[in-house]
Formats: C-alpha cells, sequence, structure tokens
C-alpha cells in the first residue's frame, strides 16, 4: 500500500473529536438567542454548579466505561454514602471527616462491585443493577425513609461549605468538578493504570495476556465510580443540608447520558473524560434554558431524549 | 437462454482509494463460467478490496463491471446479490444460535399467505440444498453445533439460495480439516461442472494447482498477470507476487547454542500432561501437532495463562512459578498469540501504544506519568527494525496488514525483553514477503540469544527453522526430533499416532 497525503484522515479524526465540544457551542448559542438571561454570569455560573455534580459521576462512569463495563448503582451509593455523611456531619465533623467516611463507603460500595464481577463473573449490568437495589434499600433502612437533617448551628462550617460556599465568587462544587476532572484526565492519559483501562476495554484478553491484571483494573475502576458517586452525595448532602433517601435516584442515567453524549463508546475503549465533561454540561445547558424559558419539567424530559437521540445518531453516522 | 462467447464477468481498469492508501490501480480480473479462477498476492495487496468492489460493498473510484458483456454498478450489497454474485467470508457470516435451515434462508424466509414463516417449506427447500451439497447436516440442526467445515457448506447453500452465478470463495479452507477440504473441492468442481464462475482467494499454493484452472496475481494494488495453471510453476506465481524469486524460502542458520534457559518438569494441567522438556539460549524449539493436539494449549501454561497444576517450571536455573501471564513475563517469557485480532492486539489503540503495552513499566516517569515520548521512540526503533510498514507510530494497528500487525505483536515481545519468546502460528494468514521477513527476525533472535518456543501448522516451516522438534498429540509430547532425525514423514507419524517415534 502507498501511503497519500494524510489530511482528509486528520481532519476527520479532528472533527469527531471536536463533535461533543461544537455540540455544546450550538447549544448554548441556541439557549443564548432564546433568552437574554442566559448568557449572565450569575445564571452561567448556576449551570456550572447544577452540572457539578453529574458531571463528577459522568467522570467516574467514563473509567467503568472505557472498560467495557457499566455501573448503575452510583444513584443509589450518592444517597447511602451522603446519609452515612450526613450522620458524621450531625456529629459536628468538618468537611475532612465527612469526606472520609463518605469516600470510604463508595469505594467499599465500588470495591464490592468489583469483586462480584471479576472474581464472580457476573456481568457489570446486573450486578450493579443489584448494587442500585441494594443500597437504595440499605439507604431507605438506615434513614427509616426519612430524610437525615442536619441542624444548621451544629454543623461544622467546612463542611457546608462543600455545597454553598465560595472561592473567588465561584461555588465550591465548581472547583471539586474541576478537579476531579482534571485528575481523571490525569490518569487516565498520563498513568499506567489508564492506559490499562483502555486496553482491558479495546481487548480484555489481549491485555491480560500482555501481563496486565485485569481483574484489578476492574476493580479499580467501579473503586473510583464508587468513590465519585460518594463525592457527590457529599455534595447535596452539604448543599441541601440534609440527606434524602431518595436522593440520587436517576442519577446513573443522566451520568450515562453524560458519558455516551461526550463520545465514549459503551463497548468501551474509547472515549474521554473530556467529552464526558462537555456531555454533562450539555445536559445541564438545556436544563438551564428549558427553565429560563419556562418549559414544564414533562417536556424538558422529551427534549432530553430527543437531543440525547439525535446526537447519538450523528455520532453513528461518521463511523 | 443465449450466452455470449465473452467472459461471465469482467473488471476493466478498477481504481480504488482509501484516506492515505491506493488500495486498487487500475486492476484487471476476468472470469469465465465454468471456471475457478485463483486470485492471489500478498496481504494488501488489494484482493479483498477487489472482491468488496464487485459485492457492492465498496464503490471503485473509477474502472468498470460487465456481467455477461452488460456495463452493471453494484451500490449496495444487495444489487450484486441479486445479480447472482455470492461472497462467501473468511470471517463466516452465519448466526451460531439459529438453525441451519434459518441461517441459509435468513432475510428471505418462504412465507404463508399469512406472512407466518412456512416452517415446512425452510426445511424442505433447505434439504434439498444439503442433498446437492451432498453434506450429512441436518436443516433443524443449530449452527453452533457444527464444525467449522459444516459451516461453510452451510454458507454455500445460502449462496445457492439465490442462484449464485458468481461464487467468491476467500480463503476457505484455512480452517478445514483435509476430508472437509476434500469435500469443498468436490463440491466446488460440481459447481464449476454447472457453469457457476468460482474466484478462489488463498495463500495455499497446493491447493490453487489442484483445483484452479487460471490464476491471476495482484501486488500493491495493481494487476500482475493472468495465466493459466498448466503452464506455470509454484515458483512463477510466488516471483509475481512477491517481485523476486524466492530462493531461499527458510534461512536456517544454526547459531550457538547457549545455556538452558527454560525447563520444565512433569508437568500437567486439565489441558496437557507428562510435559518435560529444555530450552537454551539461542535454541528454535518447533513444537508441531495437528489442530487441538494441545500445542496453544502448552505455551499458554507455561505463560500462566492456564497455569500447571503439577510439575516444576525452572528459569536459568530457578525453580519458578508462573501464576498469570504478567508473573511469566516477569520471569523473561513472552508468548505471542496465534489469534492477532481476538487476543493479541488491542486493534483500537495505536502502534506504539500496543507495542509498549507488556512493558509499560519501563516508561514511568515522576508523578506516575508515562513518558509518551520515549514511548514513541522505543515504537520508531521497533518499526524500523522489524520494518513495519505504517504511516507513522500513531496509527490504530488495526488498520495495518496482517503480516504489519504479526510484527507490532513482535515488537510488543521484544521490548519486554524476554529470554524465552513462545511464537504461536506466526506466520499464518499472513503473505510470503511478510513471512520471509519474520523467518529473518527468528533467525536474528537466536543468534542474539533468544530460546524460541515455535509453534506451527506450517510443517516446512518448522522443519526449516527449528533445531529440535517436539511433537505433540492428545495433550503431551508424542514426539523429539533434532534437525538430523526430523521429516515431515517421521513427523506425521508421531503427529498422527501411527506410532512413537523417539530419537
Amino acid at each position: 500500500m502507498k501511503p497519500l497525503a494524510n489530511t482528509t484522515t486528520n481532519t476527520r479524526q479532528l472533527l469527531q473529536r471536536l463533535q461533543p465540544f461544537l455540540g455544546l457551542v450550538l447549544i448554548v448559542v441556541i439557549a443564548a438567542t432564546l433568552s437574554d438571561r442566559f448568557l449572565t454570569g450569575a445564571n452561567i455560573l448556576n449551570v456550572l454548579r447544577q452540572t457539578s455534580i453529574n458531571a463528577i459521576i459522568a467522570v467516574g462512569l467514563t473509567f467503568v466505561i472505557l472498560t467495557g463495563g457499566i455501573d448503575l448503582s452510583v444513584g443509589s451509593v450518592l444517597a447511602f454514602s451522603g446519609a452515612m455523611g450526613a450522620v458524621v456531619a450531625a456529629n459536628g465533623h468538618g468537611a475532612i471527616g465527612v469526606l472520609v467516611v463518605s469516600l470510604l463507603v463508595g469505594t467499599a460500595s465500588g470495591i464490592a462491585l468489583g469483586i462480584v464481577i471479576t472474581k464472580g463473573a457476573v456481568q457489570p449490568f446486573i450486578a450493579t443493577l443489584a448494587g442500585m437495589t441494594l443500597w437504595r434499600g440499605g439507604t431507605l433502612v438506615f434513614t427509616g425513609g426519612r430524610p437525615i437533617t442536619i441542624d444548621f448551628a451544629a454543623a461544622a462550617d467546612s463542611f457546608l461549605w462543600l455545597g454553598n460556599g465560595r472561592l473567588l465568587g465561584i461555588p465550591v462544587p465548581i472547583y471539586l468538578m474541576a478537579l476531579v476532572f482534571g485528575a481523571g484526565y490525569y490518569v487516565l492519559r498520563h498513568t499506567r493504570f489508564g492506559r490499562y483501562v483502555y486496553a482491558v476495554g479495546g481487548n480484555e484478553e489481549a491485555a491480560r495476556l500482555s501481563g496486565v491484571r485485569v481483574d484489578r483494573v476492574k476493580i479499580g475502576v467501579y473503586a473510583i465510580s464508587g468513590a465519585l458517586a460518594a463525592l457527590g452525595g457529599v455534595i447535596i448532602t452539604s448543599r441541601l443540608t440534609s440527606a434524602q433517601p431518595t436522593a440520587g435516584s436517576g442519577y446513573e442515567l443522566d451520568a450515562i447520558a453524560a458519558v455516551v453524549l461526550g463520545g465514549t463508546s459503551l463497548a468501551g475503549g474509547v472515549g474521554t473524560i473530556g467529552g464526558a465533561i462537555l456531555g454533562a454540561l450539555v445536559i445541564g445547558v438545556l436544563n438551564n434554558s428549558l427553565n429560563l424559558l419556562n418549559v414544564s419539567s414533562h417536556y424538558q424530559l422529551l427534549a432530553k431524549g430527543a437531543v440525547i437521540l439525535i446526537a447519538v445518531l450523528l455520532d453513528r453516522r461518521k463511523k | 437462454m443465449s450466452r455470449t462467447t465473452g467472459p461471465l464477468l469482467r473488471m476493466t481498469g478498477i481504481e480504488k482509494s482509501f484516506p492515505g492508501v491506493r488500495a486498487l490501480d487500475g486492476v484487471h480480473f476476468e472470469l469465465q463460467a465454468g471456471e475457478v479462477h485463483a486470485l492471489v498476492g500478498e496481504n494488501g495487496a488489494g484482493k479483498s478490496t477487489l472482491m468488496k468492489i464487485l459485492g457492492g460493498v465498496y464503490q471503485p473510484d473509477s474502472g468498470s463491471i460487465a456481467l455477461d458483456g452488460r456495463q452493471v454498478q453494484y451500490p449496495t450489497p444487495r444489487d450484486s446479490q441479486a445479480d447472482g454474485i455470492a461472497i462467501i467470508h473468511q470471517e463466516l457470516n452465519l448466526v451460531p444460535h439459529m438453525t441451519v435451515a434459518e441461517n441459509v434462508f435468513l432475510g428471505r424466509e418462504p412465507v404463508t399467505g399469512y406472512g407466518k414463516i412456512d416452517r415446512r417449506k425452510l426445511h424442505a427447500d433447505t434439504q434439498t440444498l444439503l442433498d446437492r451439497l451432498e453434506v450429512p447436516i441436518e436443516p433443524t440442526q443449530a449452527l453452533r453445533e457444527l464444525s467449522v467445515g459444516r459451516r461453510q457448506m452451510v454458507e454455500i447453500a445460502k449462496a445457492l439460495t439465490f442462484d449464485a452465478r458468481v461464487v467468491v470463495m476467500d480463503e476457505p479452507t484455512d480452517a478445514l480439516t483435509d476430508t472437509e477440504t476434500d469435500h469443498l473441492f468436490a463440491v466446488i468442481a460440481a459447481l464449476r461442472a454447472a457453469g457457476v464462475g468460482i474466484v478462489y482467494i488463498s495463500h495455499r499454493l497446493p491447493e490453487i494447482f489442484r483445483i484452479c484452472d487460471r490464476v491471476t496475481v495482484l501486488r500493491d494494488g495493481a494487476f500482475v498477470s493472468t495465466r493459466r495453471v498448466g503452464e506455470i510453476t509454484a515458483d512463477d506465481i510466488i516471483k509475481d507476487m512477491v517481485g523476486r524469486s524466492i530462493a531461499e524460502q527458510y534461512p536456517y542458520q544454526p547459531a550457538a547454542i547457549g545455556a538452558e534457559v527454560l525447563r520444565v518438569q512433569d508437568a500437567a494441567n486439565a489441558f496437557v500432561h507428562d510435559i518435560t522438556f529444555t530450552l537454551r539460549a539461542g535454541e528454535v524449539l518447533g513444537v508441531a501437532g495437528l489442530m487441538g493436539s494441545g500445542r496453544t494449549e502448552l505455551a499458554k501454561s507455561i505463560f500462566g495463562r492456564t497455569p500447571f497444576a503439577s510439575g516444576q517450571i525452572t528459569i536459568a536455573g530457578q525453580p519458578v512459578t508462573l501464576a498469570d501471564p504478567r508473573a511469566a513475563i516477569r520471569a523473561g517469557v513472552f508468548y505471542i498469540s496465534e489469534d492477532r485480532k481476538g487476543e493479541g492486539l488491542v486493534l483500537g489503540m495505536s502502534v506504539a501504544r500496543n507495542a509498549t503495552l507488556a512493558s509499560l513499566a519501563d516508561f514511568v516517569g515522576a508523578a506516575f506519568r508515562l513518558l509518551h515520548r520515549r514511548e514513541d521512540e522505543q515504537a520508531r526503533r521497533f518499526v524500523e527494525q522489524l520494518s513495519i510498514r505504517t504511516p507513522s507510530t500513531a496509527q490504530p494497528v488495526g488498520l495495518l496488514s496482517g503480516g504489519n500487525q504479526q510484527k507490532v505483536s513482535i515488537a510488543k515481545g521484544l521490548m519486554s525483553n524476554p529470554a524465552v519468546l513462545m511464537l504461536d502460528e506466526p506466520t499464518r494468514g499472513i503473505d510470503i514477503g511478510a513471512k520471509r521477513e519474520i523467518y529473518r527476525h527468528i533467525g536474528e533472535l537466536k543468534q542474539a540469544g533468544v530460546a524460541i518456543l515455535l509453534i506451527s501448522s506450517d510443517l516446512p516451516e518448522v522443519l526449516g527453522l527449528a533445531d529440535r522438534l517436539l511433537v505433540m498429540r492428545d495433550g503431551t509430547i508424542s514426539g523429539r526430533f533434532d534437525r538430523e532425525s526430523m521429516s515431515a514423514e517421521t513427523v506425521m507419524a508421531a503427529a498422527v499416532g501411527h506410532h512413537e517415534v523417539t530419537v
């Protein structure tokens, strides 16, 4: 075969990579055209803050989906670890204490699911579906079905700061989202673990025969997913100064939508963290602008479903 | 029906480019009714692309196709099928969970007046076809219960359902036993007698001389020659394929054989048993045997993929336990799989990232950071050393030809610095030019003191390259030969178990 000029491939690849970004730009332009309140500083911070939790969960889910797995348990893990965190916070512990407890709970849940999936050879969909149900049940039992409310006066400032604080005028959850994005990007792109995540998703047996400890990589991604869901739980608990037993219901689906909108393949091996963040932003902007336009929440769901379908169909066509 | 005296199929001046590659450059191809026409060429020569154009999968950039002297165009595979062109792919396009009959008539099921599938007719029609092929298969059998050879027959039956006039077979005998191959050839002869034109794509030259009438050779996307099989020799075909004569197909070089590197003593597990042998530095130990005799299982057991349950492995005098591939790689053993796509490479990843996958620990800097530049440099070194043909090290490995993919697998193995390299069918499905290069690299590794275990079904290949030879049968070693005692006859006898041969 004789190589010709490579420019066409490169342009196409570039366009493909930029697609989630172009999608976001498009939806921002539309939102700004339809509502003059959209492009105000306060509203943009609002969108980012509202997006932060979905984006953080989507980062964890990206790791899982890149290995060819799925994690349906994130919404329930968020609720359960949030409730645990609420108890710690109600006892006057600060951000560090709450984060340590909640993240340990989330990580442990992920490790447990990872072990079931690898050593027990259970399909990720089934294992995490069970996890989703178990943790929701656990949350309801633990809370007695009632919100755990944290006495505002008793709560430590640092804990409240996680969900409500601002730094240089920007809400703290946005910093947390940026931090998670940066760390996720670094791990995936620049570390051995990240490379192995792609290799396992691309061809599990090839990875194994290259000396990759596939089971450990898989358990690792579920641990990350669980930990980040728990971080989402802490932020919500702090923001509301209470833990709702039904918190996070349906979050797994929003996060999956964000990951897929970002161009990550559910078959594994292909995708990026940046894409997941962009996907989460698309969903966030969509929700926000429909709110600004006073569209009823029923129609919002229709719009969201349609956008996901269109985006995924466009993506398919190019492949 | 009046048939013109011209060719059944004529493809003229076919050109096709893909981004970065000119796949076909003015190719001609002609097929008579009742002819078996071999289409040969190295991988990447353009055979598959040409047939995909015929099958309506790709559109040619220029050139024309004529069927019975009539100009045709095939925008979709369906159009091509409608004209009676059947392509039987290397990877069979069948659904394992459905029955034979359902597969044969997939998408064209006979229906009753109510639109319900007419099972009786479905089964009767399938039975008729199977009878015509004289294969003992039941229409109601599940496809997954059939051997690969039988599945091929189902594919052919499927082709017959739409009165195929042109049947293209892509490497049909690759996975067949000898009996199945004989049967396939009988079917081909019957199709030819019925006036069907057959395009036969194969790397196996003896088969071409056995069943083909003419042979067309492509090289680098260009037409080289079309000749009558009776007027040429195998060497002529090879010359046309590679553009040079292959004087020395197997460049065996005796090397200074060094110290013992690997010793396997009384090892056994569920797949192999009573395994005892040694391997020394600078030695090529061939492993021959029939398919299913336990050759691959032997290598994978040493590599820790399916570890031995009993026995002892010793590496450089040290007893070791190789519980998983990672342990084996660390102990200096590497295994390169026979199944490049299935378990050898991550096809979507680049050449560089595949090459470094087994030795990534060597590329970690501060803060766990991978040194991408050093990876690329190292990959480039191996691309050069193994003359891997790729636009760059960033090219996804799935886009390379089979031979170059195999070299990337070897590069990955070499980067882990193995003392023992196990190569499982390293030249299967790759073209003659690339084979020669791989033989040369095996020679170089041998000179460099690497101990090589070479598993191969290609008997001339192992006989040509090995210093010593093990023959496997029923999961154990059934024969041992050195260079003087090994011959095709003695090795085959040990492989099929006529008598125990030990030297």
